[in-house]
């Protein structure tokens, strides 16, 4: 239950963003979470929605890109997508895999209104 | 009224990175092994760390950053087995961030060998904060089943060993040591997996052990 933090780091890179571009209000913001990056989007949507009054981003809309488990075998140079708590390689089964997508949490873009 | 879409691709935990970073540079300059103990609460991190701290004794200087959501507790046990220790109290906060070891770290004194780091009792949010340790210790204990690593799998992903403590009660219960020990390394192969009771002081030697090794390794990588 750390979303409220993430959503505080949030408004910082927010606050700078608009600052920094002479906005007066910010929209939208849109966010990668990977499955595996340990936050729920409900709880990320409600901490957003609690945290934005009154400030710039009172009216925003959070969008969310959920990103799937991607791994990277070694072994064999296969690629694959995978389920959740599923880490080996779907081409040869070897459990090396290297996990390369999937625990981000990352602001994409974000809307400004001037 | 102009809308304008603005692409930021700005990593929400970059500020944390950061600051562990400075960390691991700062104890890596000093020679000093970090190690980030994460489990439920309960699990034993503190009873692991007072049986290290009787294994080391007269051998190796250890200090403790201590996490808890309240009371200095936890830090008076460590203080009474002779180590310093540090503690943070997060008033509800469910881990630890780089930022809170950040203002403790000038404190810890420059000739230690290991610096815990016991974050916060929790399997879950603990995983995704990077303090800037070395090495990252997971704690499963018998009680709690061995059924979590599957459960849990980004704190397992995240770590360097795992730990199977309370082995004196297992017998006891329904803990299967080898199913706990499967589903870790099925979640990350090469996994250290110790098994301990620090209240009969049995298989904290190998973790010492292991600790050593790491410290080795960490000392002669930096000359």
């Amino acid at each position: 239950m750390h979303e409220l933090s993430l959503v505080a780091s949030a408004f910082e890179v927010l606050e700078e963003k608009a600052r920094e571009h002479g906005a007066r209000r910010v929209t939208r913001v849109v966010l990668s979470v990977g499955v595996m990056s340990g936050v729920v989007p409900d709880l990320l949507v409600s901490a957003f929605d609690s945290y934005k009054k009154g400030t710039i981003a009172e009216e925003a809309r959070l969008e969310i890109a959920a990103v799937p488990v991607k791994v990277r075998c070694p072994d064999c140079g296969g690629g694959a997508v995978r389920e959740e708590a599923d880490f080996s390689c779907a081409a040869c089964g070897s459990r090396r895999v290297e996990i390369v997508a999937g625990r981000e949490l990352v602001i994409e873009k974000i809307d400004l209104e001037a | 009224m102009t809308v304008k879409t603005l692409t930021v691709a700005r990593d929400l935990l970059a500020t944390n990175k950061q600051a562990a970073e400075a960390i691991r540079a700062e104890l890596r300059r000093r020679g000093i092994l970090g190690v980030n103990l994460l489990s439920s609460p309960g699990s034993g991190k503190t009873a692991l760390l007072e049986a290290l701290a009787d294994l080391f004794r007269g051998r190796h200087r250890m200090a403790v950053i201590e996490g808890d959501v309240e009371t200095e507790r936890d830090a008076e046990r460590i203080r009474r087995k002779g180590v310093p220790a540090w503690q943070i109290t997060t008033g509800g906060a469910c881990h630890l961030e780089a930022r809170m070891i950040g203002k403790v770290i000038g404190e810890v004194p420059a000739d230690i060998d290991f610096l815990f780091i016991e974050n916060v009792g929790n399997l879950v949010c603990p995983a995704s904060y990077d303090l800037g340790e070395d090495l990252r210790f997971v704690l499963l204990s018998a009680p709690e089943g061995d059924d979590k690593p599957a459960k849990y799998p980004a704190a397992f992903l995240s770590a360097d060993a795992v730990i199977l403590t309370k082995a004196d009660l297992a017998p006891h219960l329904p803990f299967d040591p080898e199913r706990a020990r499967a589903e870790a390394l099925a979640i990350k192969p090469g996994l250290e997996i110790f098994t301990v009771s620090a209240l009969r002081g049995e298989g904290v030697d190998g973790v010492a052990g292991f600790l050593v090794a790491s410290l080795d390794r960490l000392r002669s990588g930096r000359a």
